[in-house]
This record gives structure tokens, C-alpha cells and sequence, in this order.
């Protein structure tokens, strides 16, 4: 029952982190325990007025199986209790799921421990600094993840960090990560940044008036999440089974699950 | 001159050497699968075709045609389940007219073997053939190094063994026409719902002493579903930077322009829109 | 996870190239398991109205030979929770000699209260997590079956690079190609687990498990199975799988042209 032909670029499903077997200074190739696996996935986040919105798929994968249906990869961050319902700040993680398990309880003791040493809750903005210098404390044996953070800055208005796995961060409006985030962000900056969009007829050529930047309404955020995950569904193999979403508000955060298609 | 060009092997060894990794082929990441039943055989195939991680077509057909009363299902390299199948089915033909008789599926597995065995398995085709010929029901799969093997139920390709879970629980001997069917279909439905490399429909063909039936998109469980939002965007939203108009009179340099009677609009192939 | 727990934690050869054998030398820095040797194959469990049921083969293989032929891979701990292990069996015996001392441990110093399947999930997912991060990997994929704090049926799994995840139906290796196709059609999501039996849910393992034996080489026919309820566990050590059927090809002559 072969089931791959034996050459090894032409099959077997992309990792994140392909890369070319390691060479030792003798010429002898020499592979050993490799401490990462990818467990596949997408997520995303998007800001808004007054709200975030972060979401994930559910799917698990390894190779071209099916770790599970439901693995949720957005977490919320610095509650005083058991389930977190007081918490304000969101975390999304995607790639090496260990990894990610392991940085989202680092992260949720800090910001915990915060509150407890301050008397008062962690804001995104000081989160968001720490959790960069999280990731680059292991800068040589790195957090295989892409986060992303989210929550209401001080103004109250939707705030959305974006890291790379060793800490380097931003602000942004929106962010996909993961595998189809290639899929997802170009989508994105259409839908949300208007890229490539301009006001008909408000010109000629270069004069053309680019269509003017304004915040979506969260109705129609999360439509845009849902379709944008639907399409990432229909054309990448690792995405599916279910849709986790939260969106923080300032009367906290509501969490909402939608289901998407499973083969 | 017949056959493969290697004119380029040197040239792609020496690049490969230096890191450029190869092209990714289409593959068929696949869940094929066949089974025999009582006067004929079924074979099965989902439809989804992949290019590592993404989906490179949702509908393909993995079910190719050899022979009238021989039919074969791909999994592997896409165009070498295509280029192999259509090869043999040209040289199946050809011998059936010299031979003046129909062609055995023996025949036609053999063919296959020998072929893929001739290029060492770098032909990554893995195909279920089945079919009727005046000797009885046949049905093998060939492997991309030539082996074979004659089986009452088998499955190949990357959902092979989610199919072959199906098939070690329910199969039994002497199955009717439509019991076969409903086995394999459910054996893809397997493969579908199991394997990241499978997906979209399930294909069915029935092969039977004097008729063959095949069913395109027998069961559509993963139909896509409507988006939310509306993506049609206002006309003129793109930016035009230059414009060039090409009249007629010059366009007739170069191709021949003809007019249509009536003026009336005439419609291509009718195009799935997103409204 | 691929099938073959050699494969485990290690690079895939068609992505990152065939494995070289240089490091047998035994001069340079120490090292670590790089590879499994006696291993076990598939685990599998499934979830239903009032439990967990699991199971797993009795064969212990050396390479591709088969060595062990009775080993028990299912372990009990404190009356709620049985741990399924695959992979490395040096590593599970470690395993096993770490959980006995921690049960000892909460005997003598917890007020009552022991440790649930999901504490339990939680404690071994860090142990793995910690040693691969220590480059010094336990080389088992484990599932945890029992009850956890609300007695609610657990299952979780937790492998040596430390990922961890839950569903109705778990199977590690072979398993997770060949047996858990079939468990998910008994058991798609947690509602229909919770209406499930627990008979159907015995009779569904115990065909996986034939399905596996027909179809891994490296398993074997006696078995261990387990179903853990609110009244306790159920650990049956000896099994022997009924009514194989290996007559599927009566009819057929040879692999090809061959008639008679």
C-alpha cells in the first residue's frame, strides 16, 4: 500500500518549517530528534471602533491526517478565574501547537501576576511588549508560533499585535497567520484596508481618489471572517471543521463557534 | 524520436545540487478504490487534486478510460495517471483491432506493469484497473514500480487506509450491484472526511458484461457554501492608469475579423459567478 | 502522525532526506533516545454515556520482530483514569514507575482528593513537553482515558513532542489512519458520544482492533481493553480478538495473470 511516490519535492504536504536536511562540517548528514511539528491551521484578527474580532479553525492536523475537529487556537488571557470570563486581553496561536500551549500559560501566569502585584488589570499595549520579549527570551530555540493579541486599547478602540515566532511586533488593523494565511491576507486588504479600491470617477489615472478608510461595523466583520474562512477552507487541506471566534467588547468578551466543511 | 526528452537531466541535476528544488507536480493526494460484485466491478475515486497544501482543482476526474469495458482509477502524480492511462488505452485499442477480439483486462494490467516497471517507479502512477472482458470480471492495482496485486476489494492512494477500514468492517463475499456501489462509496466517503489529501465528490463507475456506467459527482457532500457578504464591487473601482484602444481596422492586420449576422451577443461558456 | 513510531519526532524523509546512521559513533558529546527500540503499536479509545473505553495490543516489537508478546500497555491510576501508551516501552516503563511514585505521593499528602484523568493528561503532557524541550525526548504518544473533575467521560492525547488535543475518538498510530475513520462514524462529535452505549461502544473498539490486527503488521491478536465508569475500571488484560475472517480471497489465483 505505497502511498507517495518516493521523491521528496514533488509530494507530502508543505510544512512551515521545510527546510534542507542540516549538514555536519564532515559532509556526514546527521539528523536527530526533531523537537517541531506543524499542526497546521489558520487564524485571524481584525480591528474595529470598539470592538476586535480574533478567530481560528478548529482543525488539528498532522501530515494528512486529522489530530481532531476541535483544537481551539484562541485563548483569552489574565482572567481571575477558572474560565477566564473576566479576562480582556485574546490570544491566538498557530503552528506548532505545544509551542503555542506552552507560550499562551507563560503569558497568562504574567499578566495574572500582574494584576495580583499591581491591583489592577494588564493593559494590551504593556501585553503586548511583554509577550515580544516572551519570544525573544527563546530566540535560539524559538516558540514555533505566529500570535496574535487582541483586545481595546486605553481610548477603548480595537487594538490588534501582530508577532513573528522570535518577538518582533506591531499594530495593525487586521492580520492573518498560519497556513492559509497567504490565502487570507490579500483578501483582507482588500475587505477591511480597501487596498486596490478607488472612488469611481473621482479622477483620471493617478488623480483617482483611493476609496476612503473607515471602520467597519462588527456585523459585518464577522460576515467578512466567516467568508474569509470558508474560501480558505474550499482551497487549503490543513483548514476546516470549525470556526472559533471571540470578540472583546468593552462589556467583555463573547465567544462564538460556527461550523465549516470537513473533508 | 519516441519517448522521453532527457535533454535537460544534466542542466536540472547540476541546479537541484545547488538547492533549486524541483517544480511541484499536480498530485492527486486521492482516496481511490475498487470491489467486485456479483457480474461486474466497481471503482470509486474522490475528486479533490492537490499541490502540497492547497487544493489545485475540486472536481478533478480520477477515473480514466481504457477500454470500452475497462476503466481505471489514478492516484499519484496527476499527469502520470493521465499520460499512462490514455497511453495504454491507445495501444489497448490498437490491439484489439489486430487482434480483432476485445481486450482483456489482463491485458491491459499487464501493459501497465510493464511500462511502469520500465521507469523504475519515476512514472508515479497507482492505479485500480477493473473491468469485464469475455473471461470473466478482473480487477488489480498496479503500483508505480510495476508491482500488481488481484484482490475481491482494494484501495490505493493517500486515503487508502481510511477506505480499507470501510471495506475490513462491511465487505462480504457475493455482494449485489448496488451493494458494491454503496461499499465504495462510503470507502471514498472514508478517505473524504479522513485524509487531507482527499476531498469534494465522490466518482463512481460501474463495469458490467455489456454496460458501463459512469457516475460524475454520485455523492456531493462538501457543496461550497454561500458567502455571507456580496464581493461585487461598484464599477470603476479599479484604477485605470492607461487606456489603449485597438480599432478593428487594425486589429485586422494581423487576425481575421468577421462580423456576426443580427448583431446579436454571442455567450461563451457560461461561468459560475459569485453574486 | 505517521504510523511508524521510528518516524516519530523525526523528519520526514521524503521532506528532509533519508536518515544517516553516523551518529552510532560512540566518541563526541553525549546523547539522547534518538530513536525508539522495543515499541508498541496502536492505542485506541472512544468515549460514551458514561465512560471511556480503550484499548491496546499485548505485542511489544523489536524492529519488525515481533518480541513481546505480552505486555500490558494500558495502565490504571487511582480508580478514574487509565493511560494507554505507544511508542517507546523503556519510556512507557519509566512513565509507569513515575506515575506509581506520584500516586504514592498523593496518597500521603492530598486531602482526599486524587488526581483526574485530566490532571493526570495535564502532568504527563508537561513531563513530555519538558524533555523534549531537554532535547532528551520520552518517545510515546499516550491517551488518557477516565473521568475527569465533574466525573464527565476524558479522553485526551499527549505525544513526545508535547502536543496535546481531545476528541471523542482517539487512536495513535496506525490507528490514527486505519481505526479512526470507524470511530468517527460511531462517534462524529461529543453529543453523539454522549448517547452512545456503552455495549456499542465496546463493540466498536473490539472491531477496530480486528481491522488493525488485519491490517498492521506489527500488531497482534490478544489485547488489552479497558472501560472506565463512575463505578470504576474494568481492565481485561487478556483478550483474543473472535471471529476473524481471513477467507476474503477464496476464489483468487496469484497477484496477476496467473488462473490456476
Amino acid at each position: 500500500m505505497a502511498m507517495f511516490s518516493q521523491n521528496p519535492l514533488m509530494n507530502g504536504p508543505n510544512y512551515s518549517f521545510n527546510q534542507a536536511p542540516a549538514t555536519a562540517s564532515d559532509g556526514h548528514k546527521q539528523h536527530g530528534f526533531y523537537p517541531y511539528t506543524d499542526n497546521g491551521g489558520s487564524t485571524l484578527a481584525i480591528s474595529g471602533a470598539d470592538f476586535t474580532i480574533m478567530a481560528g479553525d478548529t482543525r488539528s492536523t498532522s501530515g494528512y491526517s486529522i489530530n481532531t475537529r476541535y483544537k481551539p487556537k484562541v485563548f483569552k488571557i489574565g482572567g481571575t478565574t477558572a474560565s477566564q470570563n473576566d479576562a480582556t486581553i485574546v490570544l491566538s496561536v498557530v503552528g506548532f501547537a505545544a509551542d503555542g500551549e506552552a507560550l499562551k500559560e507563560r503569558l497568562d501566569a504574567v499578566v495574572k501576576m500582574y494584576r495580583y502585584q499591581h491591583g489592577k488589570p494588564m493593559s494590551v499595549k504593556a501585553c503586548a511588549q511583554r509577550l515580544s520579549t516572551i519570544l525573544y527570551g527563546k530566540r535560539f530555540f524559538p516558540y514555533y508560533v505566529t500570535a496574535i493579541l487582541g483586545g481595546l486599547d486605553e481610548e477603548g478602540k480595537g487594538v490588534v499585535y501582530s508577532y513573528d515566532p522570535v518577538g518582533s511586533y506591531e499594530r495593525e488593523m487586521c492580520r492573518a497567520a498560519g497556513a492559509a494565511a497567504s490565502l487570507i491576507m490579500p483578501f483582507l486588504d482588500n475587505q477591511v484596508n480597501f487596498k486596490n479600491q478607488y472612488e469611481p470617477e473621482s479622477g483620471a489615472g493617478h488623480e483617482l481618489q483611493e476609496r476612503e478608510k473607515i471602520p467597519l461595523p462588527r456585523g459585518e466583520v464577522e460576515d467578512l471572517v466567516k467568508d474569509a474562512f470558508d474560501s480558505a477552507v474550499e482551497r487549503h487541506i490543513e483548514v476546516g471543521d470549525g470556526l472559533q471566534m471571540m470578540i472583546v467588547t468593552k462589556d467583555g468578551i463573547e465567544e462564538r463557534y460556527l461550523p465549516l466543511k470537513k473533508d | 524520436m519516441p519517448g522521453f526528452d532527457f535533454s535537460n537531466h544534466t542542466r536540472n541535476a547540476a541546479l537541484h545540487a545547488r538547492g533549486v528544488p524541483l517544480p511541484r507536480a499536480t498530485s492527486t493526494g486521492t482516496t481511490i478504490v475498487g470491489c467486485i460484485f456479483d457480474g461486474g466491478v466497481v471503482i470509486a475515486a474522490d475528486t479533490r487534486a492537490t499541490s502540497g497544501p492547497i487544493v489545485a482543482d475540486k472536481n478533478c476526474e480520477k477515473l480514466h478510460y481504457i477500454a470500452p469495458q475497462i476503466w481505471c482509477a489514478g492516484a499519484g502524480t496527476a499527469a502520470d495517471t493521465e499520460f499512462t492511462t490514455a497511453l495504454i488505452s491507445s495501444q489497448l485499442e490498437l490491439h484489439s483491432l489486430s487482434t480483432g477480439r476485445k481486450p482483456r483486462v489482463v491485458t491491459c494490467m499487464t501493459m501497465l506493469k510493464q511500462h511502469l516497471f520500465r521507469y523504475q517507479g519515476h512514472i508515479g502512477a497507482y492505479l485500480v484497473v477493473a473491468g469485464v472482458d469475455p473471461t470473466g470480471v478482473g480487477l488489480f492495482t498496479v503500483h508505480a514500480h510495476g508491482s500488481t496485486d488481484k484482490l475481491p476489494y482494494v484501495t490505493m492512494g493517500s486515503g487508502s487506509l481510511a477506505a480499507m477500514s470501510v471495506f475490513e468492517t462491511k465487505w462480504k463475499s457475493q455482494l449485489t450491484e448496488q451493494e458494491a456501489i454503496d461499499l465504495a462509496a462510503e470507502a471514498i466517503m472514508a478517505g473524504i472526511f479522513n485524509d487531507l489529501g482527499s476531498g469534494s465528490n465522490v466518482d463512481v463507475a460501474i463495469v458490467k458484461k455489456d454496460k458501463t456506467t459512469l457516475k460524475r459527482g454520485y455523492i456531493k457532500p462538501n457543496e461550497r457554501t454561500k458567502k455571507q457578504k456580496s464581493y461585487i464591487f461598484k464599477r470603476g473601482t479599479t484604477a485605470v492608469l492607461n487606456e489603449k484602444i485597438i480599432t478593428k481596422e487594425e486589429i485586422s492586420k494581423y487576425v481575421t475579423v468577421q462580423e456576426l449576422d443580427g448583431g446579436e451577443t454571442v455567450l461563451g461558456e457560461k461561468m459560475d459567478l459569485d453574486v | 502522525m505517521n504510523h511508524l513510531p521510528q518516524a516519530w519526532g523525526r523528519p520526514r524523509d521524503d521532506v528532509y532526506g533519508p536518515y544517516d546512521s553516523s551518529y552510532l559513533q560512540n566518541n563526541g558529546p553525549n546523547q539522547h533516545t534518538q530513536q525508539p527500540i522495543v515499541t508498541g503499536t496502536s492505542v485506541i479509545a472512544l468515549k460514551f454515556k458514561d465512560g471511556v473505553v480503550i484499548a491496546a495490543d499485548n505485542l511489544a516489537s523489536y524492529g519488525s520482530l515481533a518480541r513481546f508478546t505480552n505486555v500490558k500497555r494500558l495502565r490504571k491510576f487511582a480508580d478514574t483514569s487509565v493511560v494507554g501508551f505507544g511508542g517507546d516501552v523503556s519510556d512507557m516503563q519509566y512513565l509507569d514507575r513515575l506515575l506509581n511514585s506520584l500516586d504514592i505521593d498523593e496518597a500521603y499528602s492530598s486531602a482526599g482528593d486524587t488526581l483526574n484523568a485530566h490532571n493526570l493528561h495535564t502532568y504527563l503532557s508537561k513531563v513530555l513537553y519538558k524533555r523534549r524541550s531537554d532535547f532528551n525526548p520520552l518517545w510515546n504518544q499516550l491517551l488518557v482515558a477516565g473521568l475527569d473533575g465533574e466525573d464527565m467521560p476524558f479522553l485526551a492525547s499527549a505525544d513526545l513532542l508535547g502536543t496535546t488535543f481531545s476528541s471523542p475518538s482517539l487512536a495513535t498510530g496506525f490507528g490514527a489512519h486505519l481505526a479512526q475513520p470507524i470511530l468517527r462514524k460511531v462517534a462524529p462529535d461529543e453529543e453523539t458520544a454522549a448517547k452512545l452505549s456503552k455495549e456499542d461502544a465496546v463493540q466498536s473498539v473490539k472491531e477496530c482492533m480486528k481491522v488493525l490486527f488485519y491490517r498492521d503488521a506489527r500488531s497482534l491478536d490478544k489485547y488489552s481493553i479497558a472501560v472506565i465508569t463512575k463505578e470504576g475500571i474494568d481492565l481485561k488484560e487478556d483478550e483474543k480478538l473472535e471471529q476473524q475472517s481471513w477467507a476474503f480471497a477464496d476464489k483468487i489465483r496469484g497477484y496477476g495473470t496467473q488462473v490456476n
